[in-house]
């Protein structure tokens, strides 16, 4: 597991967010923000231009989750292929 | 206005070149000034077109200001300005005045009526801005510059040849609608194509604005790309292949951007990934998709330069622009990591800052046209875009792992500049029916801020949010690592140079084989000569003298035969 935000190399200032406790916070925000879209899309007459809109329940929230998770793992993949070390096109 | 028919292109070009004559402070504040000057020229002026000057048969129309060239020179000299704040701590003449003449090429450029006035100030944009990579005066920034160069100048190349064609033909030089049918059309339509980077024309923009100056990269993402976007309007608005080619100009940039490790590039992919949404405007054609256009390319200058000045910034104060070696950065630099955020939120199209009132028009455009899988695509490239510039740009330079790098803060001039780009972008984005819709093209007839559209967008953009944590909480996010990606441009930078050199040395060998092969030859006749005419040779034993007579008597004889023939 990857921490968001692990602590600071130096010990000077302490910042909110070097807490893992106050990034978990964050986190959980977001979690609640999108609950929160989850139950609003049902409350609302929605007033888009395609079907698939209104009749896909929370169309745009699964769309953006999928898309990202298939954009990030698949150019993960994709590094594979295209990484070369950094002095690729010095030599 | 300053004066009758003054270009404000020429404030800027002429105002930049005598700029060395000037020093110091009184140089900063008259660098400052002619951007303004440049913008109350350009206000003062009525539509129409001037300054036309006969050049053999040709009548150039120096001058054209409508609705669409307005917009643009407009941000043009916005942006300018906004670039001279950002480099008022430098001390460097040659940025100066290629910062201010490559401006005033983009303005003339915007504002010429015909395409040879068009081309000229084309290739000054070329000329003008290389300037500003060279100027990091590093070898690796020349050889970009270098390979920067020629590209550019093709464009301007081909720019000139369709110009040629269409002109033969059609007895024609202005440069209104063209469309990919008109004589030369496609010469100029890959010209556009070249600086607005399409598809596998784009590596010159993830190539060298990454090695430009630090001020010269917020410089340079303003310009040239969105002159080409302002070019492919004029000329090719409602080509139904811009369509497909926008589409996946926004599409294909996200995924190099996501694993790339400098931030720059990561930003120039970005760009790329912006300008597919402003090409798909064009294509769809219709007078809100143009708006939508104009609109997207006005926000995006600033928040683009936005995003550029604060990773500038970065780059100026801790020497690194590589994600690997950044992180923790909000302790030193909060103000810069502010305006990130900004800049961040507004390419995202967060509700309330610039880029969701000017995407939302194109993508209601494609919506209206019923293009829904061009649609989808545009959604699926927002939810890149997120990632991207969105996150990746403010989270691995300002946040994530403490790099422990504590340095100063950015210059104050810095901060104006990212203070005055930062506020446009939110102003933009919760006034756009005072501040952006009425400098459009065409009347606008559209309200971004419906219950549906907001829910829709923070949808998209949330739940890409909670992917990136859920991504990185699980091990799954692809870490930065120092490394290149290979890219189109792999193809003219390794493969065309390896295929080169194997040529070469294979034409090498077979030359070599070939000259022995006749020297071998040469060789023997020589030798043949030698042992039958040599000293002692056969034929050289015998008399001189008898053997001239008996070829004599030969030659006379075949004579005699030949004339009795």
């Amino acid at each position: 597991m990857t921490s968001l935000t692990p602590p600071a190399h130096h010990p000077d200032k302490k910042y909110w967010l070097d807490e893992s406790r106050n990034v978990n916070k964050l986190v959980w925000l977001l979690i609640m923000a999108c609950a929160g879209l989850i139950l609003f899309d049902a409350l609302y007459a929605k007033h888009g231009h395609f079907a698939f809109e209104e009749s896909f329940p929370v169309f745009y929230g699964v769309f953006g989750f999928l898309a990202y998770c298939f954009i990030v793992l698949s150019a993960k993949a994709l590094r594979r292929i295209l990484k070369r070390d950094e002095d690729y096109y010095d030599r | 206005m300053i004066a009758e028919g003054l270009n404000p292109a020429l404030i800027l070009i002429a105002g930049g070149l005598l700029a060395p004559l000037l020093g110091g402070r009184v140089r900063a504040v008259y660098m400052l000034m002619l951007p303004l000057l440049g913008i109350i020229q350009l206000c003062g002026m009525d539509y129409g077109s001037g300054n036309s000057i006969s050049l053999f048969d040709l009548n150039l129309i120096m001058l054209r200001l409508d609705r669409l060239s307005f917009i643009f020179a407009l941000i043009f000299l916005i942006a300018s300005w906004l670039g001279v704040i950002y480099a008022l701590h430098l001390r460097d003449t040659v940025q100066d005045v290629a910062a201010l003449v490559y401006a005033g090429a983009a303005i003339g450029a915007v504002l010429a009526g015909d395409l040879v006035t068009l081309f000229i100030y084309w290739e000054l944009t070329a000329v003008s801005s290389v300037f500003l990579i060279w100027a990091r005066r590093s070898e690796e920034a020349f050889r970009a510059g270098l390979r920067y160069l020629v590209i550019q100048v093709g464009s301007g190349v081909l720019l000139l040849a369709g110009l040629i064609v269409h002109f033969r033909v059609t007895g024609s030089i202005a440069f209104d609608h063209l469309g990919l049918e008109t004589p030369g059309g496609l010469l100029i339509f890959l010209a556009f194509g070249i600086k607005c980077a399409f598809p596998l024309l784009h590596n010159w923009l993830q190539d060298a604005y990454p090695q430009a100056t630090v001020t010269g990269a917020v410089v340079l993402s303003a310009f040239t790309t969105k002159l080409a976007v302002y070019a492919l309007a004029r000329g090719y608005a409602g080509t139904e292949i811009l369509i497909y080619i926008g589409a996946t100009m926004t599409a294909f940039p996200i995924f190099f951007a996501v694993i790339e490790n400098d931030l720059r590039k990561v930003l120039a992919y970005s760009l790329n990934n912006q300008l597919g949404f402003m090409v798909v405007g064009i294509g769809i054609g219709t007078e809100l998709a143009l708006n939508g256009t104009a609109a997207h390319a006005f926000c995006h200058i600033l928040y683009k330069a936005l995003l550029f000045m604060s990773m500038g910034a970065v780059l100026f104060r801790t020497g690194t622009i590589k994600a690997s070696e950044l992180g923790g950065l909000y302790k030193s630099m909060p103000l810069t990591a502010g305006f990130c955020i900004v800049g961040s939120l507004s390419i995202s199209a967060f509700p309330l800052f610039s880029g969701f009132v000017s995407k939302s028009l194109i993508m209601t455009a494609a919506a209206e046209g019923h293009h829904t899988f061009i649609f989808l695509v545009l959604l699926f490239a927002s939810a890149g875009v997120l990632d991207h510039s969105g996150i990746k740009i403010p989270f691995f330079s300002f946040f994530y792992h403490d790099s422990g790098k504590r340095c100063a803060e950015a210059p104050a001039n810095m901060l104006a500049a990212m203070g005055l780009t930062a506020l446009a972008c939110v102003a933009l984005g919760i006034f756009p029916q005072w501040l952006l819709y009425p400098l459009l093209p065409y009347i606008v007839d559209y309200a971004p801020y419906t219950t549906t559209h907001v829910l829709a967008q923070m949808q998209l953009l949330l739940f890409a949010a909670l992917a990136f944590t859920t991504l990185m909480k699980m091990g799954w996010y692809p870490p930065e690592i120092p490394s290149v990606n290979l890219d189109f441009d792999w193809t003219y930078r390794k493969l065309l140079p390896a295929v080169t050199v194997r040529v070469w040395s294979l034409l090498d060998r077979a030359w070599g084989r070939l000259n022995s092969t006749v020297e071998c030859g040469v060789m023997g006749v020589m030798g043949a000569l030698s042992r039958h005419h040599g000293p002692h040779g056969k034929l050289a034993a015998t008399w001189p003298t008898g053997s001239m007579v008996l070829w004599a008597v030969v030659l006379l004889g075949a004579c005699l035969v030949f004339y009795y023939l």
